[in-house]
């Protein structure tokens, strides 16, 4: 299996979650842009990118997450500090 | 965890756009299977279920959970497991920390969502707060009164449960804190705060067992099970109220369906096992009798605790069954022969060795033990079989294994399939009756005629009315009997007890012993007066019993019953399923004449006092109770 990049992986498990096409989801996709994202399913898709990934954001992180670009990057940092 | 490339998702997107079922749904299952544990896949798995549930004719099971913490993130984990294993489970998720108002008031939405089972699950944070966070500030008197409290408190939400509803009810027990207040102290004092909360376990599993219908999940073992260190994830508590890490949702969910498995009736009859690298190391037919690996010893005795769990499941009431690509004579040996064997030919209830596919032996396996091919489990240590028998037979529970050897055991003991809520004398006794059930069949080969055979079986049944040492059985036969019942009713311990209490109904068991052995309690009838007219709504026999006349002897029983009763009239309904072919000529050949057919099925009527229906000559009958 190919390595995929981490847009990639939270684009997999977004798409999963919040039940959209792979394909609509970008980096600018948000809870604004995707109506099925509320505060449950926030939490699902934070709990599965821990479950998937080995990782484990702050508190204060999980407000930093308000598009998937923004997670990208809070997944990237975690991955490189790891 | 691996994932499933996004093909497999495509796939079973096409096979539903295709409005192919079965197909999307074996797509489903192979990405739940893989990446199980994955809140994504579960999302995903649901998403897709909710298209096909409709085609697949899944059972339907409502489960509403009561909780003081965030489960909401369990919820498709646990409905993705429950579609996997044939179910279509709808969850009412109770308000955040409203559980005692929901339980206290009859008229909440838990009991207005007529839930089939309901899950109490309360955190020791939230129901024994004092005992968790201020153990060291209280007096002896004062901790005393708070455990006391707690105990106290469970027994009333208990009792108000059932008050209200006849649902099962699976209640988490506590867990106990990581750290003591008190420190390594705390083991020596008498006071202990450990000792507290083990007590209050033992006061919740004592008000369970004292209801029916009430279990108790044993939260704290789970805990204990997963490493306490690791199981909570402090961040997720404080910010979200939720007890457990991202990476033990699954683990939650998986717990929930060992429970859902058996209250639902999803359960394997009966498991089919490998020989070579299974239930031993190595291969005989290479390296013979003396090569194999088995005993005290590693490697050998990784296969010697297979064995031992699979004892454990025979004695639980699971058949045992050998389906093995060998040459028969080389497996028989070591069954028979090897000294380190703890499972004997005399273990199996059927034997398969030969070089057929595995496929077609588990059909006849299940056709020589008399259930259907989805009470039926296979367990191989090859992927190969495994793969295939999933694609053929998708009905059939295959376990998955681990590579590892020394891991067999415990996948097999963790298998929800296997899973029991209640043990009555026949499931210890099963394996056994098997065996005996293969003398029979030489006496019916032996016999001249049917006639013959019926009185050289020498049969004689006991009936008896419902009471409490024969409810859970009762409850049982009418989970699990699929061929032989009438209109495949299911009722729990607690339905059955209700209507034995009602003046309206009947219920009876009916008991059938032999030349043989005891059968054990293998019917059921329950009665329902309508006026002058008693309608038969349920009656089922257990397929060990079929084909010898006691359907005959049972119905003669109810009709004199009813007859004493005052009834002028006996009916009863036939409700055709896919499995319940051998009853379907059961009023027609007794007499009955046909008198309404709707799209769900045919009632059937007779006039009493009748003259159809008579006792068989060579059953003895006994009513229970009553010294012949």
């Amino acid at each position: 299996m190919m390595a995929s990049t981490t847009f990639e992986k939270v684009r997999g498990a977004a798409a999963d979650i919040l039940q959209a096409p792979v394909a609509q989801i970008t980096p600018a996709s948000s809870p604004v842009t995707i109506e099925s994202w509320d505060s449950v399913q926030h939490l699902n898709l934070v709990l599965a990118l821990e479950e998937k990934l080995g990782i484990q954001f702050e508190p204060e992180e999980m407000d930093k997450m308000n598009s998937i670009g923004e997670i990208v990057d809070l997944v990237d940092a975690k991955l490189k500090a790891n | 965890m691996c994932q499933v490339t996004g093909s497999v998702r495509d796939e079973a997107d096409e096979w539903i756009a295709a409005g192919h079922a079965g197909k999307a749904a074996a797509a489903l299952q192979e990405i739940f299977r893989v990446e199980g544990g994955s809140g994504a896949a579960a999302s995903f798995v649901v998403s897709r279920y909710e298209k096909i549930r409709t085609a697949l004719g899944l059972r339907p099971h409502r489960v509403a959970i009561l909780r003081s913490f965030t489960v909401e993130p369990v919820v498709p984990l646990l409905r993705a497991a429950g579609f996997a294993a044939g179910l279509d489970l709808s969850v009412h998720v109770g308000e955040f920390n409203a559980y005692v108002q929901e339980i206290v008031d009859g008229g909440s939405a838990l009991y207005g969502f007529a839930a089939d089972t309901a899950i109490l699950a309360v955190d020791s944070r939230d129901a024994a707060a004092r005992l968790w966070r201020d153990w060291s500030a209280l007096s002896s008197a004062e901790a005393r009164s708070e455990i006391d409290g707690v105990i106290e408190r469970f027994r009333n939400w208990i009792a108000a449960f059932r008050g209200h509803s006849q649902a099962s009810l699976i209640v988490h027990s506590l867990a106990s804190p990581e750290a003591m207040a008190r420190g390594i102290l705390d083991a020596q004092m008498e006071a202990s705060q450990a000792e507290a909360f083990q007590e209050i376990n033992r006061e919740v599993r004592k008000a369970a067992r004292e209801q029916r219908g009430v279990y108790v999940l044993d939260y704290d073992a789970l805990i204990a099970r997963h490493g306490r260190s690791g199981w909570g994830d402090d961040r997720k508590w404080l910010t979200v109220r939720m007890p457990f890490a991202a990476g033990h949702v699954g683990d939650m969910a998986r717990e929930w369906m060992r429970f859902l498995r058996p209250l639902s009736g999803k359960v394997a009859k009966a498991v089919a096992v490998d020989l070579d690298n299974t239930l031993w190391g190595g291969v005989i037919g290479e390296d013979g009798i003396d090569g194999i690996k088995l005993g005290d010893e590693y490697p050998g005795a990784a296969y010697r605790e297979v064995q031992r769990a699979l004892l454990d499941l025979r004695r639980r009431g699971i058949l045992l069954a050998v389906c093995s690509k060998n040459n028969p004579s080389d497996a028989m040996e070591v069954l028979e022969r090897h000294p380190e064997m703890l499972l004997r030919p005399e273990h199996f209830a059927a034997i398969r060795i030969d070089w057929n596919d595995k496929a077609g032996n588990l059909r006849e396996i299940a056709a020589e033990l008399n259930i259907g091919i989805d009470a039926m489990a296979f367990l191989d240590d090859n992927p190969v079989e495994r793969q295939q028998v999933r694609g053929d037979l998708p009905e059939v529970a295959v376990i998955e294994l681990p590579a590892d050897a020394p891991q067999f055991a415990r996948a097999i003991r963790e298998a929800p399939v296997f899973e029991r809520l209640a043990l009555s004398a026949e499931d210890a006794q099963r394996g056994d009756m098997y065996r005996v059930q293969r003398e029979r069949q030489k006496l019916e080969s032996a016999a001249g005629s049917r006639e013959d055979f019926y009185r050289s079986l020498e049969q004689e049944a006991e009936i008896g009315r419902v009471t409490g040492a024969t409810l859970a059985r009762v409850a049982q036969l009418t989970q699990k009997t699929n061929q032989f019942n009438l209109t495949t009713r299911r009722y729990t311990e607690q339905e059955i007890e209700r209507m034995s209490d009602s003046p309206d109904w009947r219920v009876y068991w009916l008991r059938v012993r032999d030349r043989f052995s005891d059968n054990g309690l293998v019917g059921v009838a329950a009665l329902r007066r309508n006026g002058h007219a008693w309608e038969i709504d349920t009656l089922l026999l257990s397929c060990r019993v079929i084909g010898r006349t006691v359907e005959t002897a049972f119905l003669a029983y109810l009709i004199d019953e009813t007859v004493g009763a005052g009834a002028s009239v006996i009916e009863g309904w036939f409700l055709p399923t896919k499995k319940n072919a051998p009853a379907s000529e059961f009023y027609s050949s007794h007499g009955f004449r046909l008198a309404e057919e709707t799209g769900k099925g045919a009632r059937w009527v007779l006039d009493l006092p009748q003259q159809a229906v008579r006792y068989p000559e060579w059953i003895r009958m006994t009513r229970h109770g009553e010294v012949k």
